[in-house]
């Protein structure tokens, strides 16, 4: 090949890998970027209020505010001319000392009254500025990049002099909540193992219509819409549903099992969903081993157990590898499921990203639980890497 | 002529490849080059969406010849935030609670309301009012169970707490907010004094002191139509539940579930239009619409929700207005919601109750 067209190989491989790495900065990299920085960022006060970030610096931080802090926080809210933006500040300062909310829509008001050269009294205005707990907070939330949101996604939090501690259990129990998001994953791709691995081999080993029934009853759930599956479980699991109506008839057990609303109840739904992620990456390994391994291995002495701990496994462990971490690595963003099926001790960390993005708009908690849940998959999917590259590796 | 042939191919390939690539530019580019879209009317959902079809999005749809297509969201202030500042945002009408009204309002999240073109505000309760919202409905938060399983029902939050004269499990819906007030009632505090004692920390205290006694019997429900399906399919002996679709229940399935009104829970929904929607004209016609007091007047026959305005109150027929939060029998020992407390406490309080529910 002359070296001209090989340029023209390489910039025709450009253009077809193009678009898709720009879909791919687009759709993958940018918004994780975004939340990685959304996590440790918190500008909304440095931006608003300069005046009275460079006026309490000067401040004794166990006294009521000076004259020249309420000076320089009435210049500041009256500079404020978008609604937004004063709501950022609300929002923050609320989020760091609740009564904020009160306080700054009741204080801009009465700004707003005032005549442009009055004196400013912000404690004649509301008396809860004499208490210093709130320009502690203002002072608290002065720098534009923090931990705040990381540490306390993990239960923890600077105290006023600036030593990480814990925070008691009383008031926040992330690490619960993410010990068990992924004790649930982890039983959840065990669970799908258990039962998808002989379900592959069937399909594996069966041949024409029964094959191309197997493989149905794995896709079609796939295509059927994950809210729509749950809700079908719910009815299914209820205490008067059709699972312990049955066991009831037949005698199994006297009193309903209590499904609904419990950790037994998420793991049958939340495996009944992911079961095609585990089943599909094994079958697809499990074709590609060669049939007459089988008798290869029982002519040499070895029994079926023997022959299939010691041939098939091992030559189907990637697709085990895949599919559980398929399977886990969706099953720990999981919301809609143990949101309805389960109980108050069943909510995974997709819950509380929820309620700190969509209840309370506050996006830098959100960002914080996002990027701890980020951290142990991609953690996972470099052992992954590992596993898959050293096999290769062996194999060619 | 192979070399020929081969700049041909490349020729054409580059050429798919630059199709390829503005049509799929035209594809991520294309939701903000479409075409107008139709008014988007957003409310909760369920048998109350349904009344507000009928009564309000078709008719007005026939009379203004502008079709609505409306959808159903389960509140939070920051999907409104979210598609307020993501620009164009793809709702117009939003009905909001008082606290996403309060919020969203100082946040300039919303369209200033010219209430010259809606209503005659002197016809307004006055939580219905506001610069940036016109009040819909009056709703109430309140003990509903099935007559059907209980006879002999509970009268008040102490019964709900019962679980000796009740057995069972009981609902609520999750989060802080009602849960903590309702707690305090069922502690014996009189309701006119629930927030002031909740505003102390010992208050606080007390609520998820008296929330532990319940702990174990309690079930948690987030949309408004979790609570009759609980109560229908006998998983739970009584729930807290939004009036109107108890009512709306009964109604339309025969169903005989009972509302108590001693320690319900008032509170003012309101439409509000979203900053920079697309048709916020039309969407304002809408509000118009939905508040002239002989449309307002029709939805108590379907479902049992207080009217912000007074002559339309007084339109409805005698047999609905039992059933409404409105109605003076049913108010004297209910709570109004204080909006203030809540967009105070929201945060730290759901904080602190998310704490409580994992231990």
């Amino acid at each position: 090949m002359s070296a001209p067209q090989e340029i023209k190989t390489a910039s025709a491989r450009a253009m077809l890998l193009g678009p898709a790495l720009v879909f791919m900065a687009m759709v993958f990299f940018l918004p994780i970027w975004t939340v990685l920085v959304q996590s440790v960022s918190d500008p909304a006060i440095s931006n608003a209020l300069p005046a009275t970030v460079a006026a309490v610096a000067e401040w004794d931080p166990h006294t009521a505010p000076t004259i020249a802090m309420q000076e320089a926080l009435a210049e500041d809210l009256r500079a404020i001319d978008d609604p937004q933006i004063l709501g950022d500040v609300v929002r923050r300062l609320n989020s760091q000392q609740a009564g904020f909310r009160t306080l700054i829509s009741r204080t801009s008001g009465a700004l707003n009254r005032l005549a442009d050269d009055a004196s400013i009294d912000l404690v004649a205005i509301d008396p809860r500025w004499d208490d210093p707990i709130y320009s502690q907070a203002i002072a608290a939330t002065m720098s534009p990049t923090t931990d705040r949101f990381l540490l306390a996604a993990v239960d923890m939090a600077r105290d006023a002099a600036g030593n990480i501690g814990t925070v008691g259990p009383d008031v926040s129990a992330n690490r619960d909540t993410f010990l068990r998001t992924f004790a649930i994953a982890a039983t959840v791709s065990l669970v799908c193992l258990l039962i998808g691995y002989p379900y592959a081999m069937l399909m594996a080993s069966s041949r024409g219509w029964v094959r191309g029934v197997l493989i149905a009853s794995v896709l079609l759930p796939l295509w059927t819409s994950l809210l729509v599956r749950t809700a079908a479980w719910y009815v299914l699991l209820q205490d008067k549903g059709l699972i312990n109506s049955a066991l009831q008839w037949v005698g199994l057990i006297d009193e309903p099992l209590g499904l609904l609303f419990s950790r037994t109840g998420v793991v049958i739904a939340m495996s009944h969903v992911l079961l095609p992620f585990m089943v599909l990456p094994i079958y697809s390994v499990l074709l590609t081993i060669p049939p007459n391994l089988g008798p290869a291995a029982a002519s040499l002495g070895a029994n079926p157990i023997r022959s299939f701990l010691h041939v098939q496994l091992p030559l189907s462990s990637l697709g085990i590898a895949s599919g559980s971490l398929l399977v886990f690595m969706s099953a720990i963003g999981y919301y809609i499921t143990p949101a309805l099926i389960g109980g108050p001790t069943d909510q995974m960390i997709s819950s509380l990203i929820a309620f700190f993005a969509m209840g309370s708009a506050n996006w830098g908690m959100a960002a914080a639980f996002g990027v701890l849940l980020l951290i142990p998959t991609l953690l996972l999917y470099v052992a992954y890497d590992r596993v898959t590259s050293r096999t290769n590796g062996r194999s060619t | 002529m192979g070399n020929l042939d081969g700049k041909g191919k490349q020729m054409s390939n580059r050429l798919t490849l630059t199709i390829a690539g503005v049509v799929g530019l035209s594809t991520l580019l294309a939701p903000t080059m479409t075409m107008a879209r139709d008014l988007t009317v957003v409310s909760w959902g369920g048998n109350y969406q349904d009344a507000q079809r009928e009564i309000f999005f078709k008719p007005f749809a026939e009379t203004s010849g502008m079709p609505v297509l409306d959808e159903a969201w389960d509140g939070g202030i920051g999907v409104i935030q979210s598609k307020v500042r993501a620009g164009n945002p793809n709702w117009d009408v939003v009905q909001v609670e008082a606290e996403e009204l309060a919020l969203g309002c100082f946040d300039g999240l919303y369209e200033t309301i010219d209430w010259s073109r809606v209503a005659d505000q002197n016809d307004f309760l006055p939580p219905a009012i506001s610069e940036c919202g016109v009040g819909a409905i009056v709703w109430s938060t309140a003990i509903a169970y099935d007559s059907a399983v209980l006879a002999e029902g509970p009268n008040s939050w102490a019964d709900f707490w019962d679980t000796a004269k009740f057995p069972g499990k009981r609902a609520l819906r999750k989060g802080p907010k009602y849960t903590l007030e309702f707690a305090l009632m069922a502690d014996g505090v009189p309701p006119h004094d629930v927030y002031q004692v909740l505003s102390t920390p010992p208050g606080v205290d007390r609520a998820f002191a008296k929330l532990d006694e319940l702990k174990d019997s309690l079930v948690w429900w987030e949309a408004g139509a979790q609570p009759l399906q609980l109560l229908a399919s006998g998983e739970v002996v009584m729930t807290a539940a939004y009036n109107g679709r108890i009512t709306g229940i009964n109604r339309s399935e025969g169903r005989n579930f009972k509302v108590v009104w001693p320690g319900s829970i008032l509170a003012v929904d309101s439409w509000v239009i979203l900053k920079d929607a697309e048709n916020k004209e039309a969407a304002l016609d809408f509000i118009s619409f939905a508040s002239k007091p002989e449309n307002l007047a029709k939805l108590p026959e379907f479902i049992a929700y207080g009217l912000p305005s007074i002559s339309a109150s007084d339109m409805v027929p005698a047999e609905y207005q039992l059933d409404l939060p409105t109605y003076p029998d049913n108010l004297t020992e209910a709570l109004p919601l204080d909006v203030d407390f809540w967009i105070d406490n929201s945060e730290s309080l759901t904080q602190r109750f998310n704490a409580w529910l994992n231990q």
